[in-house]
C-alpha cells in the first residue's frame, strides 16, 4: 500500500510520459464524442481533439518516451479516422450499436475465458516453459467440464474435473518439455491437436448427434445477483448479474499479481523463467518450479474453458474455443507477461469480439468479421515494437540441462 | 546428489552421448547406412506408436481397432497397388490406350486419387515448414501462408475469364505463391529487424488470414459470389483456371497434375537446400547463427529469405488447392482447414528431408481421405469419430516425433540394469 501512495505522491503531472498518457486519453476522447450519448455530428471537434492527442505524442516522442508517444500518436490518428466514421453513419444506428451498458459486460463475458487462458499461461511461461496448448487446455476444459456437470449436475464437481483434465494434459507437456527436452512449440502443437481429437472424439462418442443436453444450463455455474445495484444506472446492467466464474477471474487476477510478484514463491518462478542457472546454484529447483509451474497452468486455462461450456454457453460443439486459447495468448505477449497488463489487454480483445457481435445488428455482418482480426493484428504490432517491444521471460522456450 | 539426480543425468547422458562410441571404428559406408537406417526407423516407430496408441483408445470406446484401421485402409486406395491384374489404360491428355497391370477406373483407383489429391497441398505446406525449419525458424504459420495463397487463387482464376488457359493457370499459381511469400515475409522481416519470435508473429498471421478471409468470403465481402448474395461462398474459379485432371474424371474429382507440381517442389527442395550457395547460407544458419555471422553471411537477409520462401511453397498448395479440385471457398471452409498443421506434422515426421516430408505427407494424406465421411463405411466406424481418431494420431505422432524413442528404450533398459 505504501508503494501505491509512494508512487501516486512522486507523480510528476508534467512530465512527458505524463503528456503522452493525456495524447492518449485525449485519442479515446475524439472518438468518443461522435457516439452516444454525446452524438458530436461536426468533424470539427474530435479532429482538434485528435490534433491535441498526436501534439502530445510527438511532445513525448520527443522527450524519449517512445512507447507512451507512440501510442498517444495512433490514439490521435485512430481517434480522428473512427470519429469520421462514425459522423458518417446515422443516429439511430450508432444508438443500436453502441450500448455502453451492454457493450461493457459483453467485453466482461468475452474476456473471462481470455482471462484465464493468459493467466495460465503466465505462471507457465514465467517458468521458463512456453505455452502454445492454452488453446488445447482451454478446449479440454470446456468438454471435460460439461461432462462432469451432466454426469454429477453439480458445478463444483465440473470445475474439479476441468481441472483434473487440463492439468493432465499440461502433465505431458512438462514432461516433454522438462524431461525430455523436446522443442516446447512443437509439443505444444501436439497437444492442441490432441486435445482436438480426444474432445472431439469423446464428445461424438459419448453425445453423437443430438449434442450435449439442455437442460446444463440448470447445473451449470451460477450468476451472482447483486441486487441492490441492479436500478443503478449504468453500473446496474454490468456489475448486477455477472457469472461466478467472471468475479472468481478478479480474484485470481489479484491473487496472482500476489503471488508472483510479491512473495517468495513468485521471485523463485521468476528467477527460473529468467536465469535457471543462478536459481539452481542458490538451491532452487528448476525442475520442481516448472513442473509446478506449467502443471497449475494446465489447471487454470481448464477453468477459462470450463466457464465457456457450462457457464456461458451451456453446451459444448467440437473446437468450440476456435482460437480463444490463441488469443489468450495474444493477450499474455500484449500485456508483456506482466498480471494486470494482461488484464488490460484482454479487456480490449473482449471488447473488439463484444464489438464484432453488436455491429451486425445495423451494418451488415462484414465488417464485424475484421473485428475478429484485431487482438492478432495489435498483438504483431506489439511484438514488432512499434510501440513499446514485448520481450518474455529471458529462458522460454529453453530446457535447463542440469550440471 | 540424490538417487534422482543420478537418473537425470544417465538421461542426459543417454540421449546425447550413447549412440556415439557405436559409430566410432566402423567404416565410412556402414556408417552411413546406419545414420541414414536410424533416421529412418525413428519416424517409423513413431508412426507405429501413435497408431498403436489411437487404437488404444478406439478400443477403449468399444470398437475394434483392427477392422477400424482396414476399414481406414481401403478408404485410403493404397490397396489399389495390390490388385495387380491385366488392364488397360488411358494415357493421361491423349485417346490412346495401353496395357496397363493395375484397373485405373476401379473404386480403389478413386479413392487413391482424393488420398493424392490431398497429399499434393500436405506436401507443399510440409515444405513451406521444413524450409524455415532448416534455416533454424519455426514456421507454424504455414496455415496462413496457404490460405492467403489460396485467397489470391479464387481472386485470379474467378477474374480474366476469357485468358488462355496456360497463361491464367501459370499467372494465378505465380502471383498467389508471390503473395504468400510477401505474407510469410512479414514474420521473416520481423524476426531480423527487431528480433520478434516467428513463432509468435505466424501464429498471429495464422489467425488474421482466417479472419480476413471469413470476411472476404462471408455475406456481402468483396469476393463474395454476387449472383448469390444470400450464401456465403465465393465464386467458381473459370474453366480455363483449373488445373487440368490426368486420372479419373472431371466431374468426380479426378486427381490434378497439382500432384505434380508438389512432387517438383520436393526436387526444388532438395536442390535449393543441398546444392545451392542459397540452401547452404540457410542451413549455416540454421545450423548455428553466430558462426554463419561470423564467417560472413548475413543472417538477417537469410532469415527473410528462408521464409518468404517457406511462405511461398505452403501458398502454392493454397493455389494448387483451389484450382486443382476447391474451385471456391467460403468461411466454413476456411475456419475448419488444417492442411498447414496437417503439413507441420508430415515436415516433423519427414525429418525436414525431401523424402522424408513426400512419404509423411502421403501417410497424412491417406489418414485423412482414409478417414473421412466420404471414404469410409459408417457401419464399421462412423466417420465423425474417425476424423478425431486421425487428428488425435496425428496430435501422438507430433508428440512422439520430437523424443527420440529409441533413446528412451535404451535409458529404460540401462535404469533398470543399474537399479
Amino acid at each position: 500500500m505504501t508503494a501505491v501512495t509512494a508512487r501516486l505522491g512522486g507523480f510528476q503531472w508534467t512530465s512527458p510520459r505524463a503528456v503522452g498518457a493525456y495524447g492518449i486519453g485525449l485519442g479515446v476522447l475524439a472518438f468518443w464524442l461522435t457516439l452516444p450519448p454525446l452524438h458530436t455530428r461536426t468533424t470539427a471537434l474530435p479532429v482538434v481533439v485528435g490534433i491535441l492527442a498526436i501534439a502530445c505524442g510527438i511532445f513525448a516522442l520527443a522527450r524519449e518516451e517512445r512507447r507512451v508517444g507512440g501510442g498517444a500518436i495512433a490514439a490521435g490518428v485512430l481517434g480522428i479516422g473512427l470519429a469520421l466514421v462514425a459522423v458518417q453513419s446515422s443516429v439511430p444506428h450508432l444508438n443500436q450499436v453502441v450500448v455502453w451498458s451492454a457493450l461493457f459486460s459483453a467485453t466482461l463475458v468475452y474476456s473471462t475465458p481470455l482471462l484465464y487462458a493468459a493467466i495460465g499461461g503466465l505462471y507457465c511461461e514465467r517458468s521458463g516453459v512456453v505455452n502454445v496448448a492454452l488453446e488445447g487446455m482451454l478446449l479440454t476444459g470446456a468438454y471435460f467440464g460439461i461432462w462432469a456437470d451432466d454426469f454429477s449436475h453439480s458445478w463444483v464437481v465440473a470445475l474439479l474435473v476441468a481441472m483434473l483434465a487440463g492439468a493432465a494434459l499440461a502433465t505431458i507437456h512438462a514432461v516433454w518439455s522438462i524431461h525430455f527436452k523436446v522443442d516446447q512449440i512443437i509439443t505444444g502443437t501436439a497437444l492442441n491437436f490432441l486435445a482436438l481429437g480426444i474432445t472431439g472424439y469423446l464428445f461424438i462418442d459419448h453425445y453423437g448427434d443430438a449434442g450435449t443436453p439442455g437442460n446444463i444450463a440448470d447445473y451449470g455455474i451460477p450468476d451472482i445477483h447483486i441486487n441492490f445495484i441492479k436500478s443503478w444506472p449504468f453500473i446496474g446492467p454490468i456489475f448486477g448479474q455477472l457469472n461466478l466464474m467472471i468475479w472468481l477471474s478478479f480474484l485470481l487476477l489479484v491473487g496472482t499479481w500476489v503471488f508472483v510478484f510479491r512473495t517468495p514463491f513468485g521471485l523463485r518462478l521468476r528467477s527460473v523463467g529468467e536465469h535457471p542457472r543462478a536459481a539452481d546454484t542458490v538451491g532452487i529447483s528448476v525442475y520442481k518450479t516448472r513442473y509446478i509451474a506449467v502443471i497449475s497452468s494446465g489447471a487454470i486455462a481448464a477453468l477459462g474453458g470450463a466457464y465457456l461450456s457450462t457457464g456461458f454457453v451451456h453446451s459444448f460443439n467440437q473446437n468450440m474455443t476456435a482460437g480463444t486459447g490463441f488469443i489468450g495468448l495474444a493477450a499474455l505477449i500484449f500485456g508483456k507477461w506482466r498480471p494486470f497488463a494482461t488484464w488490460f489487454a484482454t479487456l480490449l480483445f473482449g471488447f473488439s469480439s463484444a464489438l464484432a457481435d453488436r455491429l451486425p445488428i445495423a451494418y451488415g455482418s462484414e465488417w464485424g468479421t475484421l473485428f475478429q482480426a484485431l487482438p492478432y493484428v495489435l498483438t504483431l504490432v506489439a511484438v514488432a515494437g512499434v510501440i513499446g517491444r514485448s520481450i518474455g521471460p529471458a529462458a522460454a522456450g529453453r530446457p535447463y540441462e542440469r550440471q | 546428489m540424490t538417487d534422482q539426480n543420478h537418473g537425470d543425468e544417465l538421461l542426459s547422458e543417454d540421449f546425447e552421448e550413447a549412440p556415439r562410441p557405436s559409430d566410432e571404428g566402423m567404416p565410412g559406408v556402414r556408417m552411413t547406412f546406419f545414420r541414414q537406417a536410424r533416421g529412418f526407423v525413428g519416424p517409423l516407430l513413431t508412426t507405429v506408436v501413435a497408431f498403436f496408441v489411437g487404437g488404444l483408445v478406439v478400443l477403449v470406446t468399444g470398437h475394434n481397432p483392427l477392422k477400424v484401421y482396414k476399414a481406414i485402409f481401403e478408404g485410403t486406395g493404397l490397396n489399389w497397388f495390390f490388385q495387380i491384374g491385366s488392364h488397360s489404360a488411358r494415357i493421361p491428355f491423349a485417346t490412346t490406350h495401353m496395357w496397363f497391370p493395375w484397373d485405373t477406373s476401379s473404386i480403389a483407383a478413386q479413392n487413391l486419387q482424393q488420398t493424392l489429391l490431398l497429399t499434393a497441398p500436405i506436401i507443399l505446406t510440409g515444405l513451406g515448414v521444413a524450409f524455415a525449419f532448416r534455416c533454424g525458424l519455426f514456421n507454424i504459420g504455414g496455415e496462413g501462408q496457404y490460405l492467403v495463397g489460396s485467397y489470391f487463387a479464387i481472386w485470379l482464376g474467378t477474374s480474366f475469364v476469357h485468358m488462355n488457359p496456360f497463361f491464367h493457370v501459370t499467372l494465378t499459381i505465380v502471383i498467389a505463391t508471390l503473395a504468400g511469400a510477401a505474407y510469410a515475409g512479414i514474420a521473416g522481416i520481423l524476426k531480423a529487424t527487431v528480433g520478434a519470435h516467428e513463432v509468435i508473429s505466424t501464429i498471429m498471421l495464422n489467425w488474421i488470414a482466417i479472419w480476413v478471409g471469413s470476411y472476404l468470403f462471408g455475406a456481402g465481402g468483396p469476393l463474395q459470389n454476387k449472383l448469390q448474395p444470400d450464401i456465403p461462398i465465393s465464386g467458381d474459379v473459370a474453366d480455363g483456371a483449373k488445373l487440368p485432371v490426368f486420372w479419373g474424371l472431371k466431374l468426380l474429382q479426378g486427381l490434378s497434375i497439382g500432384i505434380f507440381i508438389a512432387i517438383a517442389m520436393l526436387v526444388v527442395y532438395w536442390i535449393i537446400i543441398n546444392r545451392t550457395t542459397l540452401g547452404f547460407a540457410v542451413r549455416a544458419v540454421g545450423f548455428n547463427p553466430e558462426a554463419a555471422r561470423a564467417s560472413g553471411i548475413s543472417v538477417a537477409r537469410n532469415y527473410f529469405v528462408a521464409m518468404a520462401i517457406a511462405g511461398g511453397f505452403a501458398a502454392l498448395g493454397g493455389a494448387v488447392d483451389v484450382l486443382g479440385w476447391e474451385f471456391r471457398l467460403g468461411p466454413g471452409d476456411i475456419q475448419n482447414s488444417s492442411i498447414g498443421f496437417i503439413g507441420l506434422a508430415a515436415a516433423l515426421l519427414g525429418r525436414n528431408t525431401a523424402v522424408g516430408v513426400g512419404f509423411a505427407s502421403l501417410l497424412f494424406g491417406a489418414l485423412i481421405n482414409g478417414t473421412s465421411g466420404r471414404q469410409l463405411d459408417p457401419s464399421i466406424f462412423a466417420p465423425e469419430l474417425a476424423g478425431n481418431l486421425a487428428t488425435i494420431i496425428q496430435g501422438l505422432v507430433i508428440l512422439f516425433v520430437g523424443i527420440n524413442l529409441g533413446g528412451i528404450l535404451v535409458w529404460w533398459r540401462k535404469r533398470r540394469a543399474s537399479s
